[in-house]
């Protein structure tokens, strides 16, 4: 067999492996362990859901879906978008199914990035939008969110870091790993800035159904900014139903029919079944969202108030499913922490390196979870945290 | 806080401590709540649910329908008293449509339960008639499937 060097892509190469590789092995020899470190809900996607999509198949509905989806799902999209958030969308050329919200993202990169743009991500949040921004062969750069401003983006940390190369701007709220929002004044500081530019959005919305208290604004509800913003949401989150792989994009048309043609010739369609899973969903699953919203409420006070219990300061989260406490007081570094903790307790939580620079000294807690999980995980970390003071007394 | 008595119908075994930060309400609110809805019978008893199949324990359990005549003045209340009192009673409903009174019964034999049907129901005055069906298997009891719940075997590590 001759020897056969793989010349292989740039963009791909340039791609840093994960921050935390160490820890992630480690993870992996440990199946055993109480995981908090999955975000995707503990619920089973709801019966008449997964009916519908067994139903389908019974039916023979095998083939292709067109391009941007079943005409009837992106009614249903369109319909939900304007009842939940009273915003209009075309079912014919605004909307396009996708799969997962990870793909509208990419798609909407793609469709806009050109070499040489810089891309604002504010950090710590989700672990795509680098790596594709870098893909499309644009340049990600990062924006540190503070604890003390709730993880919001402000208008002058966003102002500071325009410059003539930036074409796009990432709103990842309700935010995974901090779970912060953005409230409508946060957005209006955010669209003044923006409308004297040409740069566009992309709004991640995945966790729009999500938010405790206060309910989700999108910043395409502000006057003059719907028609520069992608807007990105899926049912992985709201409806339980991560493993269907469905989302969506949302937007104006000249940016979505570009976004089509990528799908097109690299995805083709969605899946079928769960697109008709998706249409059953969004049209009868409303009393299914809120009544696992209750639930993760009632998780996510039983663990800030556990949290602070033990002393962890951690910034009260409003939306997703994670709580994102400050571990610096142990003195360690996040991934040593996490690394100490499953060692030690057999509890998995996440670095907050992992989701950017700036989560250092976080570490991301994910509470969809039973309650007897988290009660007995919050009792493992409370241990975990009075054998490190020990530690670092005898030290 | 009819939070706190849906928190309670899902697992009574949570903490004064734990349902009062799941509801962002102080104990004392929570346990005062919970004094109040016992006093009034909102709240009867704590129980758990449990799948006799698994022990090693005999049990049949069957439904019976029973006609009745309804009495002048007491309509069906007086006879449903008379059928509740017995131990082997578990659950005693009145129902609309071709029959009655909805009796469930749990006995040690199936035979101990036809007994009790043509010893103690049958021969109540009232009573016109009885059909007694045997329950083969439980799928799920307030609201609890029995089961077992096979997990997803391979899933994402970190998302
Ligand atoms: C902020 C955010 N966006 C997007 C996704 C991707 O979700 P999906 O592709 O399942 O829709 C996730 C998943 O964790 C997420 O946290």
């Amino acid at each position: 067999m001759s020897a056969f060097s793989w010349h292989l892509g740039q963009r791909v190469r340039a791609i840093p492996p994960s921050a935390i590789r160490r820890f992630f092995d480690l993870l992996e020899t440990m199946p055993d362990a109480i995981s908090l470190g999955i975000g995707e809900p503990d619920f089973v996607t709801p019966w008449h859901v997964r009916d519908r999509g067994i139903y389908s198949l019974e039916k023979g509905f095998t083939k292709y879906t067109p391009n941007a989806g079943l005409s009837e799902l992106r009614g249903e999209i369109s319909a939900y978008m304007r009842r939940h958030y009273d915003m209009a969308y075309d079912p014919k050329g605004e909307i396009v199914v996708t799969v997962g919200g990870s793909e509208a993202i990419d798609l909407a990169m793609r469709a806009v990035l050109e070499p040489g743009d810089e891309v604002l991500i504010p950090q710590p949040s989700f672990v795509c939008y680098g790596p594709i921004a870098t893909l499309a062969g644009a340049t990600p750069v990062f924006l540190e969110t503070l604890a003390e401003n709730r993880f919001r983006l402000t208008a002058e940390q966003l102002r500071a870091a325009i410059t003539p190369k930036t074409r796009l701007l990432v709103l990842p709220y309700p935010c995974n790993p901090t779970g912060g929002i953005m409230e409508r004044a946060d957005l209006e500081a955010v669209a003044d800035v923006l409308r004297d530019t040409d740069i566009a959005v992309i709004s991640d919305e995945i966790y729009a159904e999500l938010t405790y208290g206060e309910a989700h604004v999108s910043l395409a509800q502000l006057p003059g900014m719907e028609e520069r913003t992608v807007v990105v949401g899926g049912l992985s989150k709201s409806h339980a139903m991560t493993g269907w792989r469905m989302g969506y994009a949302c937007g104006p048309r000249e940016v979505i029919a570009q976004m089509i043609k990528i799908h097109q010739f690299a995805i083709m369609s969605a899946p079928t079944t769960s697109q008709y899973a998706a249409i059953e969903a969004l049209r009868h699953g409303d009393r299914d969202i809120a009544a696992m919203r209750e639930e993760y409420d009632e998780r996510r006070r039983f663990v800030v108030d556990a949290l602070g219990r033990m002393g962890l300061p951690c910034f009260e989260p409003q939306g997703a499913f994670y709580v994102f406490p400050d571990i610096r007081s142990t003195g360690l570094t996040s991934e040593d922490f996490c690394e100490g903790l499953l060692r030690a307790q057999r509890v998995a939580v996440i670095p907050g390196s992992a989701f950017g620079a700036s989560g250092e000294g976080f570490v991301r807690c994910c509470y969809a979870a039973s309650m007897k999980q988290l009660t007995e995980a919050m009792e493992r970390l409370k241990r975990f945290l009075e054998g490190t003071i020990q530690l670092t007394i005898d030290n | 806080m009819l939070e706190l008595l849906r928190l309670l119908e899902k697992d009574c075994t949570l903490t004064r401590g734990q349902m009062a930060a799941m509801l962002g309400r102080s104990e004392a609110e929570v346990s005062d709540a919970i004094a109040d809805f016992e006093a009034r019978g909102v709240i009867l008893r704590y129980k758990a649910v449990v799948d006799w199949e698994k022990t090693d324990v005999e049990m049949v359990t069957a439904l019976i329908d029973v006609k009745v005549t309804p009495q002048r003045g007491e309509g069906f209340d007086r006879v449903a008293e008379r059928i509740y009192q017995y131990d082997e009673v578990e659950s005693l409903y009145l129902m609309s449509g071709g029959y009655d009174l909805s009796v469930l019964i749990t006995g040690r034999t199936m035979k101990e339960v036809a007994l009790f049907v043509a010893e103690k129901l049958a021969p109540l005055e009232s009573v016109t008639g009885t059909a007694t069906h045997f329950l083969l298997k439980k799928y799920k009891d307030g609201g609890v499937v029995f089961a077992p719940v096979t997990p997803q075997e391979e899933r994402i590590l970190m998302v």
